[in-house]
């Protein structure tokens, strides 16, 4: 899938536009930074609460290609800039980790 | 003599300084002061005593006068240096009060040709006085300290290139701002040297861990990255204070961070077991004094 599928089939808000459409061949939800570094395969999505630049640098050390914030917590404009330097697309959205994480995996 | 610049356009370090600084922050307090029924002979005496410039006249607390050493050249010039000081001194005295601004006096400086003013407290009462001498050796003692710490926020900022095949970077203390900057430069270097991409990953894993750790868990610390070609060497070293039981810290799930740090994602008792399971050398000693962790990544020519 794509990272504009996220946008298109489950309506989730990108934090910023012209957003890169990167392809994702996998997903991983945890609010763990250690554990995505750890665990989480290349090209993922994230699927995590942490709205902060930390969870940038680790998605992007990590190789992973788009992050989903759950729950509607607000993302913080600094957050917005490093994702932007970073290429990660990045989404809002109401839903909570869980149901995050079932819609996503029906679209892999 | 040119005016000292005050504007209000000034770097904000400096406006900071001469207007949040009061002039009791600066002004000499130890004075010597002398009654007006003296002579000024005694005046010149004491200036050389001492080694000051003027002397304010006084009546117990309250300042009655000045003699500056120019009213003494010229008692000298024109013979009358044994006379009684209340006849000569200078009493059209401006003074200042020590709760004005720094700012208030510098430019009182620059409108009047004094070479230093006696500051009053709200009582009215003498309690120091002020020279440019005084104000420069402020100013520099507060530049020098925003100075220093401008140069240690460059410093943390900006990893600096010490050799060829060497990085170094700082990591200070709770400071998530620049946490994970060392990490991502030493990935930068890495994909330049176009390397296997699961072994970039393998080597900003640890790097990653062990910047947070240092951020989280040490005083702070530098992260040096050496790149040889055969071989990825990432040395932690911080400035204490140290592990107290290596065993648990390399347990996973084991963890000592507090809440906060937890609310962040970190602290998950994952970063020393995961550096760890990616490197193929891993090294750590640990004493209050600091911790070293060297992991190293042997660069096997099938990833090349």
């Amino acid at each position: 899938m794509k990272a504009s599928d996220l946008e298109t089939d489950l309506g989730y808000k990108p934090a910023y536009t012209n957003y890169p459409d990167n392809d994702i061949t996998s997903g991983f939800t945890s609010d763990l930074l250690s554990d995505v570094m750890g665990n989480a395969r290349e090209e993922s999505v994230l699927i995590t609460i942490q709205a902060h630049k930390n969870t940038v640098a680790c998605c992007s050390l990590a190789g992973i290609s788009a992050i989903i914030i759950c729950s509607g917590r607000k993302i913080p404009e600094d957050m917005i800039d490093a994702a932007k330097e970073e290429d990660i697309a990045l989404f809002t959205t109401k839903d909570n980790q869980f149901i995050t994480s079932y819609k996503v995996y029906g679209l892999l | 003599m040119e005016n000292i610049p005050i504007n209000t356009d000034s770097p904000s370090v400096i406006q900071e300084i001469i207007y949040q600084l009061k002039i009791k922050d600066v002004m000499t307090r130890d004075l010597i002061t002398l009654r007006k029924s003296g002579t000024m002979r005694n005046v010149q005496l004491t200036m050389a005593k001492y080694k000051v410039s003027a002397v304010p006249i006084t009546d117990s607390m309250r300042i009655l006068g000045l003699v500056s050493i120019e009213d003494i050249i010229k008692a000298l010039d024109n013979g009358y240096i044994n006379d009684k000081i209340e006849k000569h001194m200078t009493r059209k005295l401006i003074v200042l009060e020590d709760d004005m601004p720094l700012s208030f006096a510098i430019s009182y400086f620059n409108k009047y040709t004094f070479g230093r003013f006696p500051i009053l407290n709200k009582e009215k009462e003498l309690v120091g006085i002020i020279s440019m001498r005084d104000i420069n050796a402020k100013l520099l003692e507060h530049l020098n300290f925003a100075m220093q710490k401008l140069e240690n926020s460059i410093e943390s900022n900006n990893p600096t290139e010490i050799k060829n095949n060497t990085k170094e970077f700082q990591t200070v203390k709770f400071n998530f701002e620049i946490a994970g900057q060392a990490s991502t430069e030493i990935k930068k270097t890495l994909k330049k040297m176009n390397l296997d991409r699961k072994f970039i990953r393998r080597v900003a894993v640890a790097s990653y861990e062990l910047e947070i750790n240092q951020v989280v868990h040490s005083n702070g610390g530098v992260i040096k990255a050496v790149f040889d070609s055969d071989k990825i060497t990432i040395i932690a070293s911080d400035d204490g204070p140290g592990i107290p039981d290596l065993d648990k810290a390399l347990t996973e799930g084991f963890s000592t961070a507090n809440d906060w740090i937890r609310s962040l994602g970190f602290g998950a008792g994952m970063g020393l077991p995961n550096s760890k399971r990616v490197a193929d050398e891993f090294e750590i000693s640990s004493t209050p004094k600091g911790t070293i962790v060297k992991v190293g990544f042997n660069i096997i020519k099938e990833e090349i």
